[in-house]
C-alpha cells in the first residue's frame, strides 16, 4: 500500500492537478512546491500524452504545450526523483494507459517506487481492462486508482470493493473542464462507496471556485481541481508559481471549512 | 475479478473512460439481443436491398484485364450503393439498433466525409437529429461532403485540435459521447474503438463478403485466389475479406495508406509502420513515438489517414491469415486514373490504393487466377483534390 491514505489525514483534502513540463519542468518545480506550501495534500502529476481523450479544451491545451516543449516521460521521472528531495506530499500520475504501456508497464511501475509516486490514474482503464496493470502495480506497491462516474451505477460497488489509495468521484457527465453549476447526486454516490470501502473518495471534474470545493468535500473526502489551475499557467506561464499557490491556499481555506 | 471483452488474440478491449462504461455495455446487451431477432434482420435487410441497392454488383472487369494481361479481376461494386460507398452497409445497421434502443441522436465521425454522410443520410431516413465530427483540415479536402452533410439536415463540427484529421474526429465524438449518453448513440464508422464496435461494425459490413462469395462461386463455380481491400481502420477490408477467413486458399490483401512513402513520416501504414499499442478505446497496432505518444499520420486519401488499425486486422496479422501492404500516394493517384480511364469507373481514392496492389499483382499471376478488389466508393469527391495533386487548380 502506498502512502496516499496520509493525504486524507488532515481534514478534508485538496487536490491540485499540474500537467508535467507546461510550459517547461523548471515552472512545474515551482508550481508543485508552491502547492505543497500552500495546503495541497496530495498533488496529481499529469503525464501529457498527444490525445487526451478524456480532456476538456483547456488540459488538452497544457498536454499540447507540454509535448511541445519536448518534455518526455524519462525526463518526468527524473524531474520528479529531483522534486522529491525537498517535497515530501503524496502524489500520484495522470496519464493515459498507453504511456504506461507503451513504456513498459512493470519499468514504470518500478520507476514510480523509486521515485516515490503513490498511485496512477488512469482515465481510459476501466475495471474491465485493469488486470493488466493492476498485477505489477501491486508489485511495486503502487495504487491504480479508481474512477467512478455518474453513469456508473450498479458498478459502484464492484468497483469501491477493489479500489486502492482514493477513488475518484467523476463530478459530472463530459470532459474535464470548469463548470459553472454540477447537478449530480453526488451524495448518493458516495454513499454507494461507502458502503462497499473504507478507501477515501475525492470529487473532481468541473470544480474551479472555493464555494463549489467546499460543497464537494463536504459530500466526500476531497476535492480536485484541474482546469482552473491550467488555467493560471495559461495566463502567467512561467511566473505562474505564486498564483496557484495563492489558489491553493483559498481552496484548502474551503474544504477544511467543510463539514 | 476483471475481466477483458471483446479480444481478437491480445488487440481488442475496452479502454474507455469509467463515464462510458454503462453505454457501451447496453449496446451490447442490445446488440446481441437484436443480431439474432428475426423482425431486426427483416427490417435491416428491406432498408439494404431497397434503400442502398443491394446486392452490390461483382463486376468482371474484361477489359482491365486485358490490358494487364494476368489474373481475371472482378470488382465488388460498394460504389453503387446509395451515398457512394460501403460505409451506408454499417450504418443502417447500427441506425437501426439506435433506434431500437430509444435513442434520438447519432454522432459520427468521419474522414474523406463518407461515413459523415451515410450517418446523415440514416438520420434523415429514421427522423433523428445527427451530428458529425470532421477534422478542420479534411473539411477542406472534402468540403462537398461537408456541404452533403448540411443539406441532409445534419450539424458538422469542425474539429480544430491536434492534426484536424481523422483521430482527431474520432477524439471529440467520444468526448461528445461522455457528455450526452442518454438520448445519443455514437455511430462509430469503422472495426475500431473499443468492444463492442469492432464486432458490431464488423458484422454489418460482412455483407460484402456473404454476397461477393456467393455471386463468384456462381460466376466462376470457384472462389477467388485473392481479395483485395483498403485499409483505413479497416471496416471495408473486414467486410471483404470475413467470410473467406476460414477458407486458407484465399489469399486476403489489405492495401495501407503509405502516404509519400513507409520510410518517411509522412505515412499513414499502421502494420507496416506502427507498434502494439492502447488507443481509442482498443489495443492495436498503432503509429506512435517511442513514449507512445500517437504520430501525426499523413496520406492524400482523408478516409484512410488514421494512425491506428482495427484489432481484427493486427490480429489477422499476427496470425499470418491477412497480408498488409503499403500502397503511396503517387501509386494511388496512378491507379485512380487508370481504373477511370479503363474501365469507365472513378474509384475513390482510398478504394484506388486496393486498385494500385492488384495492378502490380495481377500481372504476376496465370490467366485462371481470379483476383477480387472491392471499390469501397465513388471518386467523384476526389476529383478536386487528385486535379491539385496534378497541378491542375479547379473549382468544386
Amino acid at each position: 500500500m502506498s502512502n496516499i491514505r496520509s493525504a486524507f489525514n488532515n481534514g478534508k483534502a485538496f487536490i491540485p492537478f499540474i500537467t508535467c513540463g507546461d510550459p517547461d519542468l523548471e515552472t512545474t518545480a515551482k508550481v508543485v512546491r508552491a502547492a505543497a506550501e500552500n495546503g495541497a495534500d496530495l498533488i496529481e502529476l499529469g503525464i501529457p500524452f498527444s490525445d487526451p481523450t478524456a480532456e476538456g479544451p483547456v488540459i488538452q491545451g497544457a498536454n499540447i504545450r507540454a509535448l511541445k516543449g519536448g518534455v518526455t516521460t524519462d525526463k518526468i521521472f527524473d524531474f520528479v526523483a529531483k522534486l522529491r528531495k525537498d517535497v515530501k506530499i503524496p502524489m500520484v500520475f495522470m496519464t493515459y494507459a498507453n504511456v504506461v504501456f507503451s513504456y513498459d508497464a512493470e519499468r514504470f511501475m518500478a520507476r514510480c517506487c523509486e521515485t516515490g509516486i503513490g498511485g496512477i490514474i488512469l482515465p481510459d482503464l476501466p475495471f474491465e481492462e485493469k488486470g493488466e496493470f493492476s498485477a505489477v502495480a501491486k508489485q511495486y506497491g503502487i495504487d491504480l486508482i479508481s474512477l467512478i462516474a455518474p453513469t456508473s451505477e450498479d458498478r459502484i460497488a464492484m468497483i469501491a470493493k477493489e479500489a486502492e489509495g482514493f477513488i475518484y468521484v467523476v463530478s459530472s457527465l463530459g470532459v474535464t473542464g470548469v463548470r459553472s453549476e454540477i447537478k449530480t447526486d453526488l451524495s448518493h454516490i458516495v454513499k454507494l462507496i461507502r458502503d462497499n470501502t473504507s478507501v477515501p473518495c475525492a470529487v473532481g471534474f468541473g470544480i474551479s471556485t472555493p464555494e463549489q470545493a467546499k460543497k464537494m468535500a463536504a459530500v466526500s473526502d476531497g476535492a480536485i481541481v484541474g482546469s482552473a489551475i491550467i488555467k493560471l499557467l495559461e495566463k502567467y506561464g512561467r511566473d505562474a508559481a505564486p498564483y496557484v499557490g495563492e489558489y491553493v491556499r483559498s481552496m484548502k481555506d474551503a474544504v477544511s471549512s467543510a463539514e | 475479478m476483471s475481466q477483458s471483452k471483446g479480444r481478437f488474440g491480445v488487440h481488442g478491449g475496452q479502454y474507455i473512460p469509467e463515464t462510458l462504461m454503462n453505454a457501451i455495455i447496453e449496446l451490447e446487451n442490445a446488440y446481441d439481443h437484436y443480431k439474432n431477432d428475426p423482425d431486426f434482420n427483416r427490417e435491416l435487410t428491406e432498408l439494404l436491398d431497397q434503400y442502398a441497392g443491394r446486392p452490390s454488383r461483382l463486376y468482371y472487369a474484361e477489359k482491365l484485364t486485358k490490358e494487364l494481361g494476368g489474373a481475371k479481376i472482378y470488382l465488388k461494386r460498394e460504389d453503387l450503393n446509395h451515398t457512394g460507398s460501403h460505409k451506408i452497409n454499417n450504418v443502417l445497421g447500427q441506425a437501426l439498433l439506435a433506434k431500437k434502443m430509444g435513442k434520438t441522436r447519432l454522432i459520427a465521425e468521419t474522414g474523406a466525409g463518407q461515413h459523415g454522410v451515410a450517418t446523415a443520410t440514416a438520420a434523415a431516413l429514421m427522423g433523428m437529429e445527427c451530428v458529425v465530427f470532421m477534422g478542420e483540415e479534411d473539411t477542406r479536402r472534402q468540403a462537398l461532403n461537408v456541404y452533403r452533410m448540411k443539406l441532409l439536415g445534419s450539424e458538422v463540427v469542425p474539429v480544430k485540435t491536434g492534426t484536424a484529421t481523422l483521430k482527431d474526429a474520432v477524439s471529440e465524438a467520444m468526448r461528445e459521447w461522455t457528455t450526452r449518453i442518454d438520448d445519443t448513440h455514437y455511430c462509430l464508422g469503422s472495426v475500431m474503438g473499443p468492444h463492442p464496435f469492432p464486432t458490431i461494425v464488423r458484422d454489418f459490413q460482412a455483407v460484402i463478403s456473404r454476397e461477393s462469395r456467393a455471386q463468384i462461386l456462381e460466376k466462376e463455380g470457384r472462389l477467388p485466389d485473392a481479395v483485395i481491400a483498403c485499409v483505413g481502420g479497416g471496416s471495408n477490408a473486414i467486410g471483404s475479406f470475413y467470410h473467406y477467413i476460414p477458407d486458407e486458399g484465399v489469399r486476403l490483401i489489405g492495401c495501407e495508406a503509405a502516404g509519400r512513402g513507409i520510410d518517411t513520416f509522412e505515412t499513414a501504414a499502421t502494420v507496416n509502420t506502427g507498434r502494439l499499442g492502447i488507443f481509442h478505446g482498443m489495443k492495436s497496432y498503432f503509429c506512435q513515438d517511442e513514449y507512445g505518444q500517437i504520430a501525426p499520420v499523413y496520406s492524400i486519401s482523408a478516409g484512410l489517414d488514421y494512425p491506428g488499425v482495427g484489432p481484427e486486422h493486427a490480429y489477422l496479422h499476427d496470425i499470418g491469415r491477412a497480408e498488409y501492404v503499403p500502397v503511396t500516394d503517387d501509386e494511388a493517384v496512378n491507379a485512380f486514373e487508370y481504373l477511370s480511364r479503363v474501365e469507365g469507373i472513378i474509384p475513390a481514392i482510398e478504394s484506388a490504393h486496393a486498385v494500385a496492389y492488384a495492378l502490380k499483382l495481377a500481372p504476376t499471376m496465370d490467366k485462371d487466377k481470379i483476383i477480387i478488389i472491392t471499390i469501397s466508393g465513388r471518386g467523384d469527391k476526389d476529383c478536386a483534390a487528385i486535379a491539385r495533386y496534378r497541378g491542375e487548380d479547379i473549382y468544386e
